[in-house]
Parts: structure tokens; sequence; C-alpha cells
């Protein structure tokens, strides 16, 4: 290549380079200006202002260590009290976990291609779990509690139905990289389908299935202490009340906080470590 | 084969193998069957029949599809009034009553559906279902009713001071306070035009014709225009509040997660092995990462309403605060994964630090950090719902405040409509974009 044509690729090479930084640039103010006054938006239309509250952040938690350390002796009692709440939210977010991943399976087996009982039906069943988790929980639990009452079956319905649609998704796309020869075998020796499913593919996803449940179980105890706190019973419901007393009362408060804290973290902890042996084989 | 050799009796070894399996196999349905059947008795299942209050599932699902028409007297002032849902906001006006409701200041004659007819006449109500005859009521000291037959066809419920009849038409109360007939409608009422906008009452084809072709119906402003601000302030469904609050719910989740991801990347740099600059600090910077994450939503939604009232900033903290715990992780392990060779390639030249970063690590590391935030960003829109209805914002609290009235079911109905299309919507886009960024299509 002659040196004018080498130069003539430099310098094209070099403004297609300004122009890409121009246009990123230019994209960057965009978003920070965007970003900006959405801020100011949001800040104007909040009851309390960003900058008056900032300095006020470290007041409520400040006032619950303080009680919290000054009734220490108390906190052990509320814990234990608060402790048969909590196993309602642990209920709920895993009865919550094993129906929604079970009605996932079901829906993840109808969206896949190639394993589909009805094929035609495969687009349905993608919508209808695309829609089952573009519902929010509290939507459902709402609802539900107007007409069953308040109680843990309205959460643990509302999360089933939004853990069915997030795990129809995620095992459709476990399925999708499925090896489909040992369902081609079994189909050979004449096995209906449930068998094809449950010997042929279920093996090859189970792993994957249970890290993803595992997952979600966490996902889900969140989830089912935020709905308590909306009347659906469990921890998240007695905090609410312990809130309510106010001052001079925030040692339950302090130690509901508490109890859920470290229930998140021992579960999150557990889920890792059982995750980490499905996907990397137990220690020798 | 080393296995197959090593052990004695392989035969019995598969054997073995397989007797396990099959247990497990037994084992696992057994234990959530057992587990499910404590939870039956933990949540009282069976008690649930009792609570479960079907007759609030009946107006909810009535309310949705339909609305009803009250059409009442009051007796002692002796004054008739129409509204929708017995709206104060949503009454006719004397001149533009509906022409089922036919009145001439003494009689008033409302037609139901099926030919029925109710008929206000002072102090005496009829009610006429054709082929079965006409119940006589009479508002005296107490309530008297008069039935043609016994087996006439409606279901009655009479005390001495209230009286209702219900058909599939609608429904008729008396007391001796007021008379009141219910009639009942397919659809969403007055959902685009309230009764005070000229567009009320008007179909669909009427109203795209005097928009397109009408004369002003108000000669200051366009028929257009009038016709999008008497939408956008319908008194009833008032649907500029709505979208506002679903703007709010979707800046909630924007600001939320971009500003957990401007908090968390620097910081992802001082957790990530191969970067920070001292092992106490990436100790201490990873711990407050899990410290973050494993504070809930729902304590930091409580601690920041308490500092910044309701509203959507506090929304869109308590998404920052919880999510920066999360992206420092994601981010700083993004990290953690970069190739060395394009930075010492880089390095090579000359580059300076900040220009090593830049050319060398954010370009591997951008395409998941972006795939990341847009996959945060569709599931905060759902996040900011819930938060909403907690610290009091956006179509969160919209939706919780329609359902404690327990009344206004047609709007919950609509908003949980909306929030479907918001999340689906926010969910393509980011699908879109992350396909448009990261691939490339």
């Amino acid at each position: 290549m002659s040196a004018p044509a080498l130069a003539h690729v430099q310098t094209e090479y070099l403004a297609l380079t300004r122009r890409r930084r121009i246009y990123g640039g230019l994209l960057l103010i965009v978003f920070v200006a965007i970003f900006v006054s959405g801020f100011r938006i949001a800040d104007g239309r909040n009851a309390g202002g960003f900058w008056q509250g900032l300095h006020q952040i470290g007041d409520f938690p400040a006032d619950l260590v303080r009680e919290a350390i000054e009734k220490a002796a108390n906190l052990p009692g509320h814990m234990i009290r608060a402790i048969p709440a909590l196993i309602e939210t642990l209920n709920i977010a895993l009865v919550a976990t094993l129906l929604g991943c079970i009605l996932g399976l079901f829906l993840s087996l109808a969206a896949t291609r190639g394993l589909a009982y009805w094929p035609r039906m495969v687009p349905v069943a993608r919508r209808l779990s695309d829609i089952f988790r573009a519902i929010p929980e509290i939507v459902i639990a709402l609802v539900l509690i107007f007409v069953l009452g308040g109680g843990p079956v309205p959460a643990v319905i509302a999360i089933a139905i939004h853990t069915a649609g997030a795990m129809g998704k995620l095992f459709s796309e476990v399925n999708e990289n499925v090896d489909l020869k040992p369902v081609e075998g079994l189909a050979s020796v004449g096995a209906n389908w449930s068998q094809r499913m449950w010997l042929g593919v279920i093996p090859q996803v189970a792993p994957n299935y249970m890290s993803y449940s595992l997952l979600r179980l966490e996902i889900n105890i969140r989830a089912s202490a935020i709905l308590g706190f909306v009347g659906a019973g469990g921890i998240g419901y007695e905090l609410r009340n312990a809130m309510t007393f106010g001052q001079g009362k925030f040692d339950q408060a302090a130690a509901i906080f508490l109890l859920l804290f470290a229930t998140i973290v021992l579960v999150d902890q557990l889920s890792a470590s059982l995750r980490h042996r499905l996907t990397h084989g137990a220690p020798a | 084969m080393s296995t197959l050799t090593a052990t004695p009796a392989p035969e019995s070894h598969v054997l073995r193998i397989m007797r396990r399996k099959r247990l497990l196999a037994l084992a696992v349905p057994s234990v959530i069957l057992a587990y499910l059947v404590y939870v039956f008795f933990a949540f009282d299942l069976g008690g649930l029949a009792q609570r479960a209050r079907m007759d609030n599932a009946r107006i909810l699902l009535a309310d949705t599809v339909s609305y009803k028409t009250h059409v009442t007297r009051d007796n002692r002032r002796e004054t008739l009034s129409v509204s929708i849902e017995g709206n104060n906001r949503a009454t006719f006006a004397p001149d533009r009553i509906p022409d089922w409701v036919q009145t001439d200041g003494e009689q008033t004659r409302i037609l139901l559906g099926g030919g029925q007819v109710v008929t206000y006449d002072g102090p005496r109500v009829l009610f006429d279902i054709p082929d079965h005859g006409t119940a006589r009521l009479e508002i005296g000291e107490t309530i008297g009713l008069d039935l043609p037959s016994p087996d006439w066809p409606a279901s009655i419920n009479a005390s001495d001071s209230r009286v209702t009849i219900t058909t599939d038409e609608g429904r008729l109360t008396v007391t001796r306070a007021r008379t009141e007939t219910l009639r009942y409608f397919w659809g969403w009422e007055l959902f685009f035009f309230d009764l005070n906008s000229p567009f009320s009452g008007m179909s669909a084809t009427q109203v795209i014709a005097t928009v397109l072709a009408g004369e002003r119906i108000r000669p200051d402003v366009s028929n257009l225009s009038l016709a999008i601000s008497n939408f956008w302030n319908n008194g009833i469904w008032r649907h500029g509040e709505v979208y506002w609050a679903i703007f709010e719910t979707m800046l909630m989740a924007f600001l939320g997660t971009f500003g957990a991801a401007f908090v968390a990347l620097p910081l992802a740099f001082l957790a990530a092995q191969n970067f920070a600059p001292s092992r106490w600090l990436r100790f201490v910077v990873r711990r407050v990462f899990d410290f973050v994450r494993g504070v809930d939503a729902l304590i930091f939604t409580i601690i920041l309403s308490r500092a910044f009232g309701p509203g959507p900033l506090t929304g869109a903290l308590a998404i920052l605060l919880t999510d920066s715990g999360s992206f420092g992780k994601l981010f700083s392990e993004a990290l953690e994964n970069v190739d060395k060779k394009p930075i010492e390639g880089v390095q090579s030249t000359g580059a300076n630090a900040v220009q090593r970063y830049r050319f060398g690590v954010i370009p591997q590391v951008m395409p998941v950090f972006l795939s990341q935030l847009l996959y945060f960003l569709e599931s905060n829109t759902r996040s900011a719902t819930i938060i909403g209805a907690i610290v009091g914002g956006g179509i969160g609290l919209l939706l919780t405040q329609a359902i404690q009235t327990t009344q206004d079911w047609e709007k919950v109905s609509y908003y949980i409509l909306l929030i479907v299309v918001m999340v689906v919507a926010m969910d393509s886009l980011s699908g879109w974009l992350r396909r448009k960024l990261i691939r490339g299509e």
C-alpha cells in the first residue's frame, strides 16, 4: 500500500474515532441532563426535600440503636416473641417458591420448542409467563386480601404467580440448551411425553433448576417480608406494628430489624453454598 | 476405568447407586408432601373457606366489568337525582338526565332492561316485570310490600324498615328516607369524558367527527385540545394524575438503578482483587456491599421515609441504596474476570493509568455492566410499584388507595392494567437496548 493511501486511511480512522467520541460525549451529556432533571422532579414531588432530609437520615437509625442499647436486656425477649411471625414469613416464601417453581416448570416445558406438548401453544405459554412475571406481587396480594381476608394465603398466591412467570422464562432458557438425544432415544422406545420429560430432560436441567430456585427463595423471603408490611401477616406485619409504637418503644422494632437481617444473611449464605455445590459439584 | 476395576463387584456397586437414587426419588416428594401438609395446618387452610368473602369477589368482578347508575328519590325532600355510582361529581344535570329515566316532577318511570319498569309515584313505588305482574310498595310508618304472586321472579329481602328487590336488570331499595334504583351497564363509566365535558354522552364516531370537522365548542380553543384537556382532567378517572403516577414510578426505577450504578462503579474497583489498592480497604468495601445487600429494601424504605417523607425521591433512594450493594458485588466480580492482556498492550504503548482503565478495562466490562443495569431497570420498575405503596408515591400509592376505599374496583383494574403494560413495555425496552448496545444488532 502506498504512503498517501495509508495516510488517507489514518485520517479516515481518526475522523471516525473523533466522531464516535463526540457522539459518546453528547450521549453522556444528554443522559446526565435527564438524570439531573429527573432527580429535581422527584425532589419537587417529595414531601420532604432531599437536602433538608439528608442530615436527618441518621436520626432514626440513631434513635433505634440508642434505644436498642439502652434496653438491650429486652431484645432477646422481643426476638423470641417475633419468631412465630418469622416462621410464617419463611413458610410463605418456601411454599410460594415450591408452588411457583412447579408451575414454572410446566410453563417452561410448554414454552420450549421441541419439548412442548402442544407445539402450537408455545407463544401462548411464553406470553402467559410474561404476564405472570409482569404483575408485581403486591397487586395480587392486595386484591386477594380483600377477597380472602388478611393472612398468609394471599401472599403465597401472589408470590407463587410471580415466581411461576419468572421461572417459566429462566427454566425455558435452560431447556433450550438441553441435549435432545436422550429425548429422541426415549421416544424411539415408545416413551410418552411425561416419561420423555421426566427421564430425558429433567435429569439434564435439574441442577440449574435447583440453583435458580434457591436464588428465587432468597428473593421471595424479602418479598414475603414486604407483603407482610402491607397486611399479609408474618414478620413484616409485626414490624409495621412495632413502628407505630413510636419513640421510646423502638427496641421492639430494632429486635425485628436484627432478626430479619440475620435471617436474610443466613439464608443467602446457605443458598450460596448450596448453589456452589450444585454448579461445581460436592467438595471431595 | 480405574473406578470400575477398583470396586470389587461393579454390579453390586451400580445396584447400590440405583437403590439410593430410587430412595431419593421417593424421599424428596414425600418430604415436600409432608411439608405441604404441615403448611396446610399452619396456614389454617381449612378455616379459609369461612374467612373468604365470596361476595367481595363478586363485587370486585361486577365492578370491573360493569357500572351502575343510581336513580335516587329523597323521600323527605321529594327530590330526584340521577348519578353514576352514586358519585356526587358524576350527577346528571336536571336537563341532561338519560332518556331511560322519564320524570315529570310528580311521577318518575325508570326503564330497566328486559321491559322491567320501576315507577316512583309519591309514597308509592311500583316494580313491573312483564308477564309476571307488578309489585307494589307503600312507604308509610313501615314499608308495605304487595306481590302479585308468591313466585314473582326476583330476589327479595324485606323488613319493616327496608325492602330490597333484585333482578338481573337492576336493584330497587326502598327505605323511609329514600327510594333508590340501580341500573347496571357494561363497561367503565365516563372513562374518557366526565359529565362536565361537552363530549360526554357522545359516541366514539361523534367525538371523532366533532374533533375533525365540527364547529368549535369553545371559541377560544380547538376541539382537539378541548377533548385532550377534558380527557386529561377527567374528574372521575383523573387520567392526568394517573399518568403522572406512572411516570413517577418509572422515574423512581430510573433514578434508583442508575444512581446505584454511579455509586457502585468506583467502589467496585476498590473491591476487585486485581484493582484494590489495599487488602484492608477491599475487605471493608466488600463487607459494606454485603451489609447493604443484606439489609432488605423494606428496612431501607422505612428508614428513608422517616428522613425524607413520602414521595418518589424516597423510593428512588431506597432502590439506590439496595442496588448499590448488588451492583458493587456484580461489578467487582466482572472486574476480577477481566483479561490482563489488553491492559498490558495499552500500557506498552506508554499509556498512563487513566488511559489504561479507559482503553484496557472499560471496553471489557462495559457489556456486562450495561446488561446487568438493564436487567435491574426492568425488575426495579416492579419494585418501584411495591416501594411506592409503602413510601406513598407513584402508581403503587394510587393502587393501595383505590383498594382501601373498596368501591372503585374498576379503577383498581385500570391501574393493574397500566402497571402490567408499564412493566411489559419496560421489559421490551430493556431487552431491545440490550440487543442493540451489547450485541450491536
